[in-house]
């Protein structure tokens, strides 16, 4: 018989151990190198920068509710947008680090509203109800602008440049990450886990599953809220066709599963390339986007499900766990999907 | 018939569940002493895991209350019924398939009738898994887990919250002869170690060496209480398991 030498599970709260700590430094040296970009690049390059810290952001912030739930939420456009028009709307009546406050309310208070409604419905309810959600909230936008008999957008105006949006943008990143963090540790982190994998197990372990997805919700939203309003004077003018469009809800889910769901920094893998691949699809192929956003969309989910992170530690227990640790316990040590085709193949054991 | 010493740890009184024209569970009134096991059998389809999901809260009763330790805990919803201190475990075993077998039973000891975190919990599961038989599983994932093992994470799960009430739905159902005397024990243990637990059960000899009371349902209704050397003894309660003939 095999006896394991079992690791002391670090739970949230147990205050920092070695591995965290060593995490914390290469974070911090990441951050301040990106932090670093805008003094070396500018141009095209500064603006590639932006489109990944930007969508980092989001895809992270998606991350942090529809990680854990597996609810897959396609609502960011309608909180992007609510945030760009909060930015827009009020461009001539506060100032700005007002309006980026105020657009975070404004999205908590819709995704409180939005989530206490919805988040009943399970399952591709849920998918379809996001989905509509910004529909429903840019039809509103474009018939109050109708009835107000402004022009068909809003122009936002404001002198800043490039540099200054990226490490906005930057801060809004890593605010993310910091909250993302916080919660993996925390006791709605774990809820959140649980009812990802069994609502009705969490419900009999004592969780409010409404309550803890609805925080979850209002918290993930704020970001994209905040985003929008961050990004809103670069585009200059505001309308609802572009605020609102669904095809942006449908990027951050689509870089977020390639970069994998399982890790807090999976979406920025996934955002790298994926932003990089995109600027040349909208180079050559401008009129297909839609079509080959599709096709990816499909690629992804069929062919690499647990995305780059996924892969990489696919390969990484392969060459660690085999042979070097034996008996049936390690052999599935993350009780992930991946753990089942592990099994499958044929280990080396030294107490075979 | 009840000892009248023990504190009354849950009552059912004229509790009925109806789905449309069903009447799944009619009028079942009963008590559940202070460290009492009690056994809750019946033919399938006599309304026994309804009456469970009605303790535990899943279902609302239409009409009728349940109290646990004199506190209404009917249709307060399940995440409230467990705060208060009743753990269940499922007719088919539910594991948390993505979590390790540690993490399947911290999940019970975090939100609801214990709320432990940090080293504190992390002492506790490791604590239930040793004492369910587990000792060297905390790492694993539940997938690779046998059924008997599954079910053990599963009933440490459920006593991870220090549960006032144990419900265990058909718990020793599917096991092979060994896994059963394996699990038989695990529950004697639990009982001598002053648990209160209902157990739904089709495994006759379980029951008798199990249950201080037993209670019998045939299509809804209570048919008989008592011992259970009493009840397995009764008329009415061949006649439901095995027809008129045998009676």
């Amino acid at each position: 018989m095999s006896s394991i030498e079992a690791p002391k599970l670090v739970r949230p709260g147990t205050g920092l151990v070695a591995g965290e700590l060593r995490n914390l430094l290469i974070s911090a040296v990441i951050i301040i190198a990106a932090g670093c970009v805008p003094l070396v690049f500018d141009g095209y390059a500064l603006q590639l920068a932006i489109s990944i810290v930007m969508y980092t952001g989001l895809a992270t912030s998606w991350l942090l509710f529809s990680g854990p739930t597996n609810y897959i939420a396609l609502s960011t456009a309608a909180f992007f947008g609510i945030g760009m028009y909060t930015a827009a709307g009020g461009i001539d009546l506060a100032p700005y680090p007002v309006l980026i406050l105020a657009a975070g309310v404004i999205g908590a208070a819709m995704a409180a509203i939005v989530g206490l409604a919805t988040l009943r419905v399970s399952g591709v309810y849920f998918v379809i109800f996001s989905l509509g959600l910004a529909e429903l909230v840019r039809q509103i936008m474009t018939w109050l602008q109708h009835v107000l008999g402004t022009m068909s957008g809003l122009y936002v105006t404001i002198e800043r440049t490039e540099a200054e949006y990226y490490w906005q943008l930057l801060l809004l990143a890593v605010a993310v990450f910091v909250v993302g963090w916080w919660i993996g540790r925390s006791r709605l982190g774990f809820a959140l886990r649980i009812i990802g994998n069994d609502e009705l197990v969490a419900v009999h372990c004592g969780i409010n599953t409404a309550r803890a997805k609805v925080v979850l919700f209002v918290i993930s939203s704020t970001f994209a809220a905040i985003g929008g309003a961050v990004v809103a004077p670069r585009w200059g003018y505001v309308e609802p066709v572009v605020a609102f469009s669904p095809f942006l809800s449908f990027q951050v889910v689509i870089m977020a599963l390639l970069g994998g769901t399982h890790r807090l920094w999976g979406p920025l893998v996934g955002v790298i390339p994926f932003v990089l691949i995109w600027e040349l699809i909208a180079i050559y192929f401008p009129s297909q986007t839609t079509l080959l956003l599709g096709i990816c969309f499909l690629l992804i989910v069929y062919v690499i499900p647990n995305g780059i992170t996924g892969l990489i530690e696919d390969a990484w227990h392969r060459r660690w766990k085999r042979g070097t640790t034996p008996g049936p316990v390690q052999r599935a040590l993350d009780g992930s999907a991946g753990a089942t085709a592990r099994q499958l193949q044929p280990q080396k054991t030294n107490d075979a | 018939m009840l000892d009248s010493s023990r504190a009354e740890a849950l009552s059912a009184a004229a509790v009925t569940k109806r789905f449309g024209g069903l009447v799944a569970v009619e009028d079942m009134s009963f008590v559940l002493a202070d460290k009492e096991v009690l056994g809750l059998i019946g033919p399938n389809g006599s309304g026994k895991t309804t009456m469970m999901n009605l303790i535990s809260g899943a279902l609302k009763p239409s009409s009728g209350e349940i109290k646990l330790y004199g506190e209404a805990i009917s249709g307060t919803g399940a995440s409230n019924v467990a705060k208060k201190g009743v753990a269940r475990t499922f007719q088919l075993v539910r594991m948390l398939p993505a979590m390790t077998a540690l993490e399947n039973v911290a999940a019970g000891g975090v939100f609801g009738h214990a709320r432990r975190w940090g080293r504190e919990l992390d002492d506790h599961a490791h604590g239930l898994l040793k004492r369910v038989g587990l000792p060297n599983a905390a790492h694993a994932g539940v997938s690779a887990l046998t059924y008997i093992d599954q079910k053990r994470v599963e009933l440490a799960r459920a006593l991870a919250s220090d549960p006032k009430i144990l419900l265990l739905d058909e718990w020793l159902a599917g096991l092979n002869p060994t896994e059963l005397k394996i699990g038989i024990a695990l529950i004697e243990q639990l009982r001598n170690e002053g648990c209160t637990i209902i157990i739904v059960e089709h495994v006759m000899h379980a029951i008798r060496s199990l249950c201080d009371r037993c209670i019998v349902m045939n299509s809804g209704i209570k048919i008989a209480e008592g011992t259970p050397a009493e009840v397995l003894s009764d008329h009415g309660v061949i006649r439901a398991y095995l027809g008129d003939e045998n009676a």
